[in-house]
């Protein structure tokens, strides 16, 4: 049951009628609980549906949704620091990746994500490999298992690992688990996902594996030149150009 | 002592209504009163990474707080004052507001500590917890709240919540799913365990604060000497009397005290009075520095 293929974007007149028929006190509250709505979806990391939105948040309002979702941004990017962001044209679903620069120095509270860390080590294996690891050439459950965790076992901490990195990174859009087509059996290949794309800096990547092989950074050529390319070079959009 | 939303509602900017005329004097006062204040209302990089630490840490002690704003100013090069942290989460709460967030402050009722967390203050219900727990386990946990609330020492037992299964309206729970969602509850600090015995975290308490007042309006206990809400707190024997206050405001009030009297009814105060180094040693064993944060652990809710 798609709610969004009956919700038609209302036009810039309408949004204009619409917002004449309501008090600044009301299109703020809309917006204070879309703001809620999607902080609480993002605290899991799950993007959010239009369909969602509109159906359990916006309601009534739906003729100024434009608006009201401008206005949502602009309070993410301004008291949260945070980008909306449009990941599915099609689809209509959004997720919000961190808008606030990577500091030089780590934060006196930081608090430990160890899912952080294995996601950053399979996204570099990813990046380094050109940008796609076939699973068949096992690459990324080695890089696991060279950091004692194992893809086959049930992990203290992480539990079904198998399950986190296809399933719940993928969800979460920090990884995509492709099917391979004309695979039989059936394979799958890794690459970044959107919200890696918007969210992880490839040039700290690069920057990171050469302190690590104490290389220079620019000796990988192709992977530096990816890494410097056009800031957000990614598919992700920000709403503001693609809303409609 | 629990920072009240009405310090940042009573800043200048645009939400505050029009002053009747007065005189040019207090006119040019309050214009450059406003600019001062303008300037550290607005809300920069700096304060945006502090939210955001908030958002996933959940609760921090004011030690980690002061560490952080020190941090997040000198990351994005502003102006930092060691003593203006109230002011600086002012500003954030004021942007906070419209979305009914704040940051609150409260007491440890263990350790004494001050300690920050970012809350919703929509206070009508604690759906808060909606979107990680089940019907029945909020039930049950309204339920051990029931307990916690309207008892004498601030605490349920184990055996009294499993008790309160047998009156629950939504589908009942066994024996090892209570077990299990009380391990959940304490891990996503809702609650505090010690020997089998429940009480609230802080972050609870600084959280629910609102909803608890308005909920058990005639059963919450009150501290004579912080004034803040109380749940594991000594009481004074006077019949007539029965103030209330905190362990760690015994141990600050009657420090020193040779012998030590009821600060309302002067009645002799016959608890054991916990020392200062007693609270210091609650802070270190009991203390989780950074909070560990797991994935479930929600903060923001509608």
């Amino acid at each position: 049951e798609d709610d969004d293929a009956t919700f038609t974007q209302p036009s810039t007149s309408q949004v204009q009628r619409g917002l004449e028929k309501l008090t600044p006190a009301q299109v703020d509250q809309k917006t204070a609980e879309v703001v809620q709505y999607f902080l609480v979806k993002d605290q899991k990391k799950m993007p959010v549906r239009r369909a969602d939105l509109v159906k359990h948040v916006v309601k009534d309002y739906r003729n100024i949704y434009p608006e009201i979702l401008k206005r949502a941004a602009r309070t993410f990017d301004q008291v949260f620091g945070l980008k909306l962001v449009e990941i599915d044209p099609k689809n209509k679903m959004y997720i919000l990746v961190n808008n606030l620069e990577t500091p030089d120095k780590a934060s006196p509270v930081s608090p430990s994500n160890p899912k952080m860390g294995l996601l950053l080590a399979i996204l570099s294996v990813i990046f380094m490999k050109g940008g796609v690891v076939r699973e068949s050439e096992y690459l990324i459950w080695n890089t696991l298992r060279k950091l004692r965790v194992d893809p086959g076992e049930k992990h203290e901490e992480f539990g079904d690992v198998r399950k986190m990195v296809t399933d719940e990174f993928v969800r979460q859009r920090y990884l995509e688990y492709v099917r391979i087509p004309h695979t039989e059996p059936i394979e799958h290949e890794f690459r970044w996902g959107q919200r890696a794309d918007a969210e992880v800096s490839k040039a700290k990547i690069l920057e990171f594996m050469g302190e690590l092989h104490e290389q220079d950074p620019k000796t990988w050529t192709q992977q530096y030149r990816q890494a410097h390319s056009l800031p957000n070079s990614s598919q992700a959009s920000t709403s503001s150009s693609s809303q409609r | 002592m629990a920072s009240r939303s009405s310090s940042s509602t009573a800043a200048g900017g645009s939400d505050s209504p029009q002053k009747p005329t007065k005189t040019k004097r207090t006119r040019r006062k309050r214009r450059k009163a406003r600019a001062v204040g303008d300037m550290s209302r607005q809300m920069g990089e700096s304060h945006r990474r502090f939210l955001q630490t908030m958002m996933v840490s959940g609760v921090i002690d004011e030690q980690a707080a002061k560490a952080l704003y020190q941090y997040c100013c000198e990351t994005h090069h502003t102006q930092y004052a060691p003593d203006k942290l109230e002011d600086f989460i002012d500003t954030i709460n004021s942007r906070l507001q419209p979305m009914f967030m704040q940051i609150r402050k409260g007491m440890s009722e263990n350790n004494g500590l001050q300690y920050y967390a970012l809350v919703n203050m929509a206070e009508t219900d604690i759906t808060r917890m909606s979107s990680d727990y089940a019907d029945n386990e909020l039930e049950l946990f309204r339920k051990t709240l029931d307990l916690i609330v309207c008892s004498e020492n601030g605490k349920a037992s184990s055996t009294d919540i499993l008790n309160s299964t047998d009156s629950m309206t939504t589908r009942k729970m066994k024996k090892s799913e209570t077990e299990h969602l009380l391990s959940r509850l304490v891990h996503d600090k809702w609650l505090s365990e010690k020997r089998g015995e429940y009480t609230l975290s802080t972050r609870c308490i600084i959280e629910m604060e609102p909803y608890i007042r308005t909920m058990y309006q005639d059963h919450i206990k009150v501290c004579h000497i912080c004034r803040n809400i109380a749940f594991q707190c000594q009481i004074c024997e006077n019949p007539t009397c029965g103030i209330k206050i905190h362990n760690p405001c015994v141990a600050r009030y009657f420090k020193g005290k040779s012998e030590p009297r009821c600060p309302s009814c002067d009645d002799f105060w016959p608890h054991e009075i916990p020392g200062i180094c007693c609270l210091f040693s609650n802070a270190v064993s009991g203390h989780i520095r950074p909070p560990v944060v797991r994935d479930s652990q929600t903060l923001v809710h509608i």
